[in-house]
């Protein structure tokens, strides 16, 4: 069997319209599970009460989306260095659903970080470089939506996301420092228990959930793109685009 | 080669004053605003004095970032030297330097009477002149591939802005955090080392992103 014929658009089309409603309902069912876990079966922590529950979304949410700036940067990186169409367009359908998961860890930290720390927001490492993440998606995405030639596109959103690549681990420990030069001591992670098996249980399905719903919306995204970017070839004219 | 770009590009942009004025005279005025904004309580000016000069350093320098490869692309001149035997890591070195002595230099010189108004002592002046000499090449440098990538494009100014202002974070916080370390007694070598290893890293693989995205925006 050759899974590089898989590499062509035309090809790799059906394929994820077979593959999509797996993922989509598997991550349904894994999302009930382990929002029900994490709600009612997880015991309630002893300091924090029920509020540290947004962990369940909070912590699956901020994994995704370093993971997936990684990911959009290799796949734009591969389609750049091997003129692979394919590889370019799941980068630029990888590049809403990061930015997505950004928000919503950032959003959660600070609805989190209100009742835990007593402020939507602290100057914090981990929540600076996650803010600069977010800065980072929307930059690929503004620089892919301004160029109208979508080869360009795909070339230029690779440098960039090449060289955000480069530098998250420089901007990462620049924070770091930044931030335990000046403040000392901060509030970071206080009072947060080790994790309890339940609890650890609950956030795995949740990350699995998170990975799947990503695979399946990227999917999606990546066959609008594909009919967009190929409607004028003869296999697609069928689909009636 | 690298000379003769130097070279070209100086005298370009001498003919050219005015541009390399306003830049000056654009982080005069953002530098100037702060105390209008805040308030002219002394102590807490001083306290934010290098913060407010780093960032109108990057702002000022964002202002002529979109002219570094613009007007030889539209005379064509960009497209001659693409075709030229010599590799474009030096074309682009070349420009790059060339931007950060017309645009930056011009900052720094100038930085110490801005911070005068901020009541820094001499020291901390000298120290947030140093900072911005050792960290403003890094602006050039990683701007120079905002600058290429956005090439041609339309709003490439406010584009420009949204891709490299991040990639800034570092310099920003080294930059910056040399002079409040001095300021609050601690050594600010520290601070300057990684400053300085920030700009040779970036000295290092910036003209190459550069000169590859020359390569995709002028095919």
């Amino acid at each position: 069997m050759n899974l590089y014929k898989y590499a062509s658009p035309a090809t790799f089309y059906p394929l994820a319209g077979k593959m999509i409603p797996f993922f989509a309902i598997t991550s349904a069912i894994l999302f009930a599970a382990g929002l029900y876990w994490g709600f009612f079966i997880a015991p309630t922590d002893f300091q924090q009460k029920d509020a540290y529950r947004i962990i369940f979304i909070h912590v699956p949410a901020a994994w995704m989306a370093m993971l997936l700036y990684v990911l959009m940067a290799a796949y734009a990186g591969i389609g750049w260095a091997f003129n692979a169409r394919l590889s370019s367009m799941m980068a630029s359908a990888i590049a809403p659903t990061g930015t997505l998961f950004t928000l919503i860890s950032l959003v959660t930290g600070a609805l989190w970080g209100k009742p835990t720390w007593g402020t939507y927001w602290v100057w914090d490492a981990r929540m600076t470089s996650t803010l600069i993440l977010f800065f980072l998606f929307i930059g690929f995405i503004s620089l892919q939506s301004a160029i109208d030639d979508p080869r360009r596109a795909d070339r230029a959103g690779a440098v960039l996301a090449l060289v955000g690549v480069i530098n998250v681990p420089i901007i990462y420990f620049s924070v770091q420092w930044w931030n335990t030069l000046h403040q000392g001591a901060t509030i970071r992670m206080l009072g947060k228990p080790t994790i309890a098996a339940p609890m650890l249980t609950a956030l795995l399905i949740m990350l699995a959930a998170c990975w799947l719903y990503s695979v399946a919306v990227v999917l999606i995204r990546l066959r609008c793109i594909i009919l967009e970017r190929e409607q004028n070839a003869s296999r697609f004219a069928e689909v009636g685009v | 080669m690298l000379r003769w770009i130097v070279w070209r590009d100086l005298m370009l942009a001498w003919r050219r004053r005015a541009d390399m004025l306003s830049t000056v005279f654009f982080f005069v005025i953002v530098v100037s605003l702060f105390p209008f904004g805040i308030g002219p309580e002394t102590e807490l000016l001083r306290k934010i004095a290098p913060g407010v000069v780093w960032v109108a350093a990057l702002l000022a320098s964002m202002l002529s970032l979109s002219r570094m490869f613009a007007n030889d692309y539209q005379d064509g001149t960009l497209e001659q030297l693409l075709l030229t035997p010599q590799p474009l890591y030096l074309v682009v070195l070349g420009k790059t330097l060339a931007h950060w002595i017309v645009a930056e230099v011009p900052l720094v010189l100038i930085a110490p009477l801005v911070g005068a108004q901020f009541d820094l002592s001499n020291e901390t002046l000298a120290l947030l002149f140093v900072s911005l000499l050792v960290g403003t090449p890094v602006l050039s440098l990683i701007g120079s591939v905002g600058a290429a990538l956005t090439l041609g494009l339309r709003g490439g100014g406010v584009l420009i802005s949204i891709l490299v202002l991040p990639l800034y974070i570092p310099a920003l916080i080294f930059g910056a955090g040399a002079v409040e370390a001095s300021i609050m007694g601690l050594s600010p070598a520290p601070h300057l080392y990684l400053l300085g290893a920030f700009a040779i890293v970036s000295a290092i693989f910036s003209p190459w992103a550069a000169a590859a995205g020359l390569r995709i925006s002028l095919e």
